[in-house]
């Protein structure tokens, strides 16, 4: 206990600028692993390249660009996030108790984001994977538009309704529906399949987690079986092979 | 279906020079020529399959060989010519985008040639570069328009934003691993180092063996940020957005998936196999002050500490929008014309999309002045400087230095083939195939480069010392350094320039 | 013979050698301009009679904090709107032609007249301008706006006597024997081209600066396409003026003391920087990055003439010439030695002036005053703005 005290900071942004508030947080983060912000009022890149081991929470709404390029650490936001959260994020994991704005994710190469509620549009936008790094989205309502256009790696679990030009694009990673599709809403180049058990196993664990974070003050856990999910993954990982010709 | 297609060139082979000896077929990946085992001789298996590359003739060693034009007659209209009838054959048989190479070959007017250099006679003195001082050295990074400073202590008040410093007003511009070997990035980053100035990963990550240049490199971070993690922003002197690329203004990336092997997988963090595909634009930017946000992210990211350039292509309102990316934080403001070069680009967006870069580059140099900002930002111009009088000529006209790929390539062995996009380039530049990129040297070649920049740094201070100027400082929009030829007014007037005579 | 208006200066750019001379009595004790005129003349063959000029300081002690404007007529026309827009834009003291003597060699002279004002002052304070900055910009409306107007100086206590013609014969049109100076400076200018009017001689003179120069810079355009950023409209088209407005941009707007702003103008050596110690070198680094283009390049000398005294300097490669040698409290600066030797046969620390390092000599009492200042540079309150209106250009031009 003693030793989580001298680890905690509290910092109260308010309308601070975002550089001045970085540099608060930054100097927080040096002498606490964990540093509670309060009164957060859209200030910029929150967590931007924070290190495995440290911890923000949030507790207002974080600007834009919250976690990006982050490296390993950890943020919870009590209330909404705006746009581009984890963008270019490389390792962590995102907690938001809300909802989130566009294009979250972007260029996302490793770690997680659970969203409670809905998404903006675009979000897991260019997602990647790379060898052990497999980035995980999970949004607990609906999605805006363009969710998972040009995937290229990674896993989107969507417990809500996908928008319009769902995964556009895609050509790698897979996105999990709570429900199916018609055939027609199928887009072109892309399969959609029963989940399998190495899928549910996936699904276990991130529901699973979904639940831990988000289940008391959703009054109940959503379930975390993985049962009638269906499974959205490209048919190539070259959707544009024959497309030129020299 | 029948194929139209024609061959583009025909191998002389001279029979009383040729020894038989097959360097030919081996130095081709496109199987042009054949040893016959049965004739005894080498023959020529497939014209078709010649790029031009000539890489056989260079490794000749009777010099035997020579490539020519395929000698068939186009049909004699100067609207239909076989080139465009060509194109309509192959999109007619595979219903694809026409994919090229390298920059905009088409006759489209080349400014630099209309443009000639003063020198001093009489009223001031030349400067003997021999023997005098002559700097050529720039710093490239925002400034404030004022310094504070303690005259009596010699030290500043006001804080200097973070510099780059180049030795030569010159850089090598980006070409990522994957679009080339990485013996080509190896050679340029050797060449950098050897130089004094920099060379660009491309957006495809800093390769390892390429960790000890990073402090001669600029990395890029572009639409599909491939390779892009804090280790990688921090490695770089500098970090470089690329929102477009004179090649292909609006046009994202495609990296077939061929070429993605294990190492260039590795650098750029993605699966072998798959096909790797920059965004027409980046997701985070559909706005000015969008910029702005990803200025400041990476700016955020690396504690200020380093410069951020942003890399646009010159398009029809390159001045407004250069203006608003010095208002949004750019550092370093690069302007790539429309000649400039490209791994892979659709043919009709690099043969018709963009405007020249000295038009481009005199417009945004006077609209900064013109709003008071100029010496606040730094301004580079890239696509296509050929010789070191291009460079002279673009520092006149308003640039702090300019970025070169295609001619550091040509000093590595590039003929300008235009075949990038096959991945079978013969010099072991534009390929990911083992047995072609160790053609290339690093060590020899990145020698070739720093010989042809030096030898171009010696002529860009013969120029310099022929107007009477000892510092690059007093080149930068010297405009009345230059005169125009053969431009009418409009031309004269965008380029800030007088007639010659005038 | 017709005026070519094609070739007038400002029109064309006219490269020129030069003589140039300053004498200046340190204790502030005034001189008349005998001395100077025997100085200049002695460089006769350094000019070739297309023009000649003087700056004097300290002339007008009864109005000295009042703008005094010297300015040349081409026609009634010219001086009766330039008057009308001396009325309205500031309080006029007393107005008069310059007494000049009829000269043989000099012809066509220009009326000239001089004004002493100050700026309106409800206009001054809606302006937001600071007072010099105010005066600053009508010089350039006349200058730029009003047809056969030309102001040849503007500053307090000062003027600038000049004219196309031998700087010999100049000084005697002008009388400037009649004047008691505490500084003076001349010019005799050899254009390559005849400057086609009068406004075109040196001193060039802005508020209390005066420029007399020898040389053809070859950073010209570089230098003016900087100053032009911040309102500096260059007019004459000649490195006189272009090297005026960088003196004054950087030491009135950005409040250097005048040799850092010579030191600016001539740079440490990128070689000379590299064997600094780390932090001197960062300091040169940001000056020569921040003012990159205000470094001044090509063969030149100047003597810049203010309210504080006398600055030489010359090029880093000292392409130029120019001496200096003390006499007690007065300091003599020539181009040739032998031009100061002339009116001072007895001169102490006869010495040229080496490239790129700034001589400046002040007045005691500001020499006193300086040292006792704050070592830091203190920009000018307000700025130069660019124009903000409420209409979109297009509607005001219909």
């Amino acid at each position: 206990m003693a030793q989580e005290l001298t680890t905690r900071a509290s910092v109260e942004l308010g309308t601070a600028h975002f550089k001045e508030a970085n540099e608060q947080v930054r100097v927080a983060l040096e002498h606490a692993d964990v540093v509670e912000l309060h009164c957060v009022y859209a200030q910029r890149y929150l967590g931007c390249a924070m290190p495995a081991g440290k911890r923000l929470e949030i507790h207002g709404t974080p600007g834009n660009d919250m976690a990006c390029y982050m490296d390993g650490g950890a943020i919870e936001v009590f209330g909404n996030a705006q746009d581009q959260i984890g963008n270019t994020m490389n390792a962590g994991s995102v907690v938001i108790h809300g909802r989130c704005g566009d294009a979250a994710g972007y260029a996302m190469r490793g770690g997680e984001i659970f969203v409670r509620d809905g998404c903006g549009w675009r979000v897991g936008i260019h997602m990647k994977q790379y060898e052990q790094k497999c980035p995980a989205i999970v949004i607990g309502g609906d999605a805006g538009s363009f969710l998972g256009e040009y995937m290229a790696g990674g896993v989107i679990v969507l417990l809500g309704r996908p928008g319009e030009y769902l995964a556009t694009g895609m050509h790698g990673g897979v996105i999990y529906l709570r429900s199916r599709l018609d055939e027609q809403d199928v887009p072109q180049g892309l399969v959609l399949e029963e989940v399998d058990e190495a899928d549910k196993e996936l699904l276990r664990d991130l529901l699973g987690r979904y639940n831990v974070a988000f289940a008391d003050e959703l009054g109940a856990p959503v379930a975390d079986d993985g049962e009638g999910f269906w499974r959205l993954r490209p048919a190539s990982s070259r959707p544009y092979a024959s497309m030129y010709a020299s | 279906m029948l194929d139209y297609l024609l061959p583009r060139y025909k191998v002389e082979r001279d029979r009383d020079l040729c020894v038989q000896c097959g360097v030919c077929e081996r130095s081709c990946s496109n199987q042009v020529h054949r040893v016959d085992d049965d004739l005894g001789r080498v023959v020529v298996a497939d014209y078709a399959a010649c790029v031009n590359c000539q890489r056989c003739v260079v490794m000749c060693p009777t010099k035997a060989i020579a490539i020519t034009r395929w000698p068939q007659v186009d049909s004699g209209s100067a609207n239909w010519t076989l080139g465009s009838m060509q194109d309509i054959a192959k999109q007619a048989q595979t219903g694809a985008v026409l994919l090229s190479s390298m920059g905009n070959p088409e006759p489209y007017p080349i400014y630099w040639d209309h443009l000639l250099l003063n020198a001093s006679q009489v009223t001031n003195p030349s400067i003997d570069p021999l023997r005098e001082p002559m700097e050529t050295r720039v710093l490239l990074g925002s400034r404030p328009g004022m310094l504070k400073v303690n005259e009596r202590e010699h030290k500043l008040v006001s804080p200097m934003p973070p510099q780059i410093k180049l030795d030569v007003p010159l850089m090598f511009s980006a070409m990522s691993f994957g679009s080339v070997s990485l013996n080509t990035q190896m050679a340029l980053a050797m060449a950098a180092r050897e130089l004094g100035t920099y060379f660009n990963t491309g957006e495809g990550g800093l390769h390892r063996d390429l960790e000890p240049y990073a402090a001669n490199a600029i990395v890029q971070v572009a639409s599909g940020r491939f390779g892009v993690d804090p280790h990688y922003l921090e490695a770089g002197a500098a970090i470089e957005i690329k929102i477009g690329q004179g090649a292909k203004p609006g046009i994202g990336g495609h990296l077939p998936g061929e070429k993605i092997n294990a190492e260039v997988s590795r650098t750029r963090m993605i699966p072998q196999g798959t096909d790797a595909i920059s965004p027409a634009p980046h997701h985070d930017i559909y706005s000015i002050e969008d910029l702005r946000q990803l200025i400041f992210s990476l700016k955020e990211a690396t504690r200020y500490a380093k410069p951020i350039l942003v890399k646009i292509a010159a398009v029809h309102n390159a001045a407004a929008i250069a203006s608003g990316m010095a208002r949004a934080g750019a550092d370093i403001i690069v302007v790539d014309g429309f000649r400039g070069g490209t791994g892979a680009a659709p043919k009709r967006i690099r043969d018709n999309v963009g405007i020249p870069i000295e038009l481009a580059l005199a417009a945004v140099d006077q609209r900064l002045r013109d709003e008071g900002i100029r010496s606040t930002v730094s301004l580079v111009a890239a696509g296509s400087l050929r010789n070191s009088a291009d460079v002279v000529r673009a520092i006149a006209l308003g640039a702090d230095a300019v970025y070169c790929a295609s001619a550091a390539l040509i000093a590595l062995g590039c003929h300008q083939c235009g075949d990038c996009s096959s991945g079978k380039c013969n010099w072991g530049i534009a390929t990911q195939r083992p047995e072609l990129t160790r053609r290339l040297n690093p060590e020899v070649a990145a020698e070739r480069v720093v010989n042809l920049i030096r030898g171009w740094n010696h002529e860009i201070q013969e120029m310099m010392g022929g107007m009477g100027i000892n510092a690059i400082d007093s080149l930068r929009g010297n405009r009345l350094m230059l005169r125009g030829v053969g431009l009418n007014e409009k031309e004269l007037e965008i380029l800030g320039v007088k007639y010659a005579g005038e | 013979m017709q005026n070519r208006e094609s070739l007038r200066e400002g029109r064309v750019r006219i490269p020129s050698g030069c003589a140039i001379a300053g004498i200046m009595d340190r204790s502030g004790e005034r001189h008349d301009g005998s001395d100077i005129l025997k100085s200049i003349a002695l460089m006769h063959d350094r000019g070739n009679g297309l023009g000649g000029g003087f700056a004097a300081y300290g002339i007008y002690p009864e109005y000295q904090d009042l703008y005094a404007f010297h300015i040349m007529y081409e026609s009634r026309d010219a001086r009766a709107e330039t008057e009308a827009y001396l009325d309205k834009h500031f309080m006029s003291e007393k107005q008069e032609r310059i007494p000049t003597e009829s000269v043989g060699s000099i012809k066509n002279p220009p009326d000239i007249w001089r004004y002493f004002v100050a700026p309106h002052p409800m206009r001054l304070n809606m302006s937001g301008l600071d007072e010099s900055e105010y005066t600053m910009q009508h010089v350039f409306h006349i200058n730029g706006q009003i047809d056969g107007a030309f102001v040849a100086s503007s500053g307090k206590n000062m003027g600038a006597f000049k004219g196309v013609g031998y700087p010999e014969d100049i000084g005697a049109f002008y009388r400037i024997q009649d004047y008691r100076a505490w500084a003076w400076t001349a010019h005799g200018r050899f254009p390559t081209n005849t400057p086609g009017w009068w406004g075109g001689a040196h001193p060039f003179t802005l508020l209390n600066w005066s420029v007399v120069h020898n040389g053809e810079i070859s950073s010209y355009d570089a230098n003016r396409r900087y100053v032009e950023q911040f309102g500096y409209d260059c007019e004459l088209q000649t490195d006189t003026e272009v090297i005026t407005y960088l003196f004054d941009l950087l030491s009135r707007r950005h409040g250097f003391s005048q040799e850092m702003a010579a030191h600016i103008m001539t740079a440490s050596s990128w070689d000379d920087i590299d064997r600094m110690s780390p932090e001197r070198a960062a300091f040169e680094t940001a000056l020569r990055a921040t003012y990159s283009s205000a470094l001044v390049n090509g063969p030149f000398s100047v003597i810049l003439g203010s309210d504080e005294g006398l600055l030489a300097l010359n090029d880093r490669l000292k392409l130029r010439a120019l001496m200096v040698a003390e006499k007690g409290s007065l300091v003599y600066l020539a181009s040739e030695q032998a031009a100061i030797e002339v009116v001072c046969p007895d001169a102490e620390n006869v010495r040229s002036i080496d490239g790129g390092v700034p001589f400046v000599v002040q007045l005691d009492e500001v020499a006193r005053r300086k040292r006792g200042e704050s070592a830091e540079n203190t920009p000018s309150a307000k700025p130069f703005k660019h124009e903000v209106g409420v209409l979109p250009r297009r509607r005001k031009e219909a």
